[in-house]
């Protein structure tokens, strides 16, 4: 059963049923999910979840929602993967790289969703809709489909058109004239007239909640202990924010020992670096930006998280970094010649950002390190085209005259 | 021709039920001064002792975030509509 007992406003802490809704009437602050902890910490185990689903939902005793096969993709329970090669070329010591590009829509969206999408169920919508940069929209609309209702998707008319393709034969694409915060100001306009459940307005505490759950596999595929600093790209900030909150709710419901503090850095573009910038300058201030760059799931100018994923890096002693569009194709390349993955913009943004941190000693070589891979590199191929290849005769000599082999 | 703030549903128990307020145009400053001397308990919920919009409430100016703008200093014209929105949504 699921343990979730209120909202409460993260700012002010007046509280709220749980419902479809997303902040406080008072201070306009974000509600977020709380639960009865001790009734979690009572009935959780790690041979409970081991004997759950190979999916997200073996976590649901920690999820705001019932589990369901409603809605159930096949989310989450993504490799962990040591990443030695990589490690090698960045002076850094114990590497992983959680490839979260493997979930059933390619994105780590698939985890917010299938949680939303549930909760939408419970509350008896009919239909559900998101605001996106392309990657949410293709989680929406596929769980949407799997759970039998209808969608509708928003994205900025300019998104990648291979995060298109699969999104419009699941459910109904609406492209929108104007940036991502042009189209998620839509939709919280959208919230007041329509009766739907748009997962990141008003089913927004639950969905977020969902996002947790690669803290508590990455906990898990390590064997039950803590990483010692994570690498989290930053959009809006929900993902780090969930993150650095799962890693906590582990050591207070009793699965992995207390008193660690996991450091959480952030990976932002330069050219959509609102909280990066706010770091750099020492600011709590996250004034918003006008994104230009070709990590355009990233390209979030005004991160409805940003304070918040400012606060869990402070106090964590991470740190954000931004990393140029060229920085950010090398690091493609790289993770994919080192380590076999093939990741969109964003792993980019977090590859090239590990680096950075690297090199300026802010993580260590003695650091256990996971970097997060949210996105599929086959959702954005015009970003690192292969260029014109040359095509030999079916012939050895033909392939001789072409290349010149190692071994 | 005055200038429209819009209400979002959730305060509009604080607007008499109203979706929409018209107010004078001018600098959205007096705009929201106006607004908050006419109800005085949604005047306390956007903004915070200092005048300012409270951090997560976000105000836009025609399609406009105004921090974009001349922040509270905006200037509103005749028949602008006014948005008020929570700055926690998306991502």
């Amino acid at each position: 059963m699921a343990f979730a007992d209120s909202l409460v406003c993260r700012e002010c802490s007046r509280r709220y049923e749980l419902g479809a809704l997303y902040f406080c009437d008072f201070c306009f602050g974000p509600l977020e999910v709380s639960y009865d902890t001790e009734a979690i910490a009572g009935t959780v185990s790690r041979e409970k979840i081991a004997a759950g689903p190979p999916t997200l939902w073996r976590y649901a005793d920690m999820l705001p929602v019932e589990r369901t096969s409603a809605t159930d993709l096949g989310a989450g329970l993504t490799p962990l993967v040591r990443a030695d090669r990589l490690a090698a070329e960045l002076g850094l010591g114990e590497l992983w790289i959680k490839n979260d590009t493997l979930n059933p829509t390619n994105s780590f969206k698939d985890r917010p969703v299938t949680v939303a999408v549930a909760k939408a169920l419970e509350f008896g919508l009919k239909t559900v809709a998101c605001a996106s940069t392309g990657n949410l929209a293709n989680a929406v609309a596929a769980h949407a489909a799997r759970a039998g209702l209808a969608s509708y998707v928003f994205v900025p008319y300019d998104i990648e058109p291979s995060k298109i393709v699969a999104t419009a034969a699941l459910g109904t694409v609406v492209k929108v004239d104007g940036n991502y915060d042009d189209v998620n100001r839509l939709c919280a306009q959208l919230n007041d007239d329509y009766d739907w459940g748009i997962v990141n307005v008003n089913l927004r505490p639950y969905y977020a909640e969902g996002s947790k759950t690669i803290a508590f596999e990455t906990a898990e595929q390590l064997g039950w202990e803590l990483p010692d600093h994570v690498v989290v790209p930053i959009a809006s900030g929900a993902l780090l924010t969930k993150v650095a909150k799962g890693f906590r709710e582990l050591a207070e419901v009793g699965l992995v020992e207390g008193g660690k503090t996991v450091r959480v850095s952030g990976a932002q573009a330069e050219g959509c670096s609102p909280v990066a910038t706010a770091f750099a300058e020492g600011s709590d201030d996250v004034r918003p930006q006008k994104p230009d760059t070709i990590a355009k799931s990233l390209a979030i100018g005004d991160p409805a998280d940003g304070f918040y994923s400012l606060a869990e890096v402070r106090a964590s002693g991470g740190a954000v970094t931004a990393v140029s569009d060229a920085e950010t194709i090398d690091a493609i390349r790289l993770l994919a010649r080192t380590e076999g993955i093939f990741t969109e913009p964003a792993g980019g943004v977090t590859i090239a950002s590990l680096a950075k941190l690297a090199q300026g000693g802010r993580i260590t070589k003695s650091e256990r390190v996971v970097a997060y891979i949210t996105g599929h590199g086959l959702k954005t191929p015009e970003v690192v085209p292969p260029g014109e290849l040359p095509v030999i005769p079916a012939t050895i000599a033909g392939f001789q005259d072409t290349y010149e082999t190692k071994e | 021709m005055p200038a429209t703030v819009r209400i979002p549903t959730s305060l509009r128990n604080l607007t008499d039920g109203s979706a929409a307020v018209e107010v004078e145009p001018g600098k959205l400053t007096e705009l929201l001064g106006d607004l908050a001397g006419r109800y005085p308990e949604l005047g306390a919920r956007l903004l915070g002792e200092d005048g300012q919009p409270r951090r997560f409430v976000n105000i836009f100016v025609a399609e406009d975030d105004i921090r974009f703008l001349d922040g509270v200093d905006t200037a509103v014209a005749d028949g602008q509509v006014v948005t008020i929105l929570p700055a926690v949504a998306g991502g």
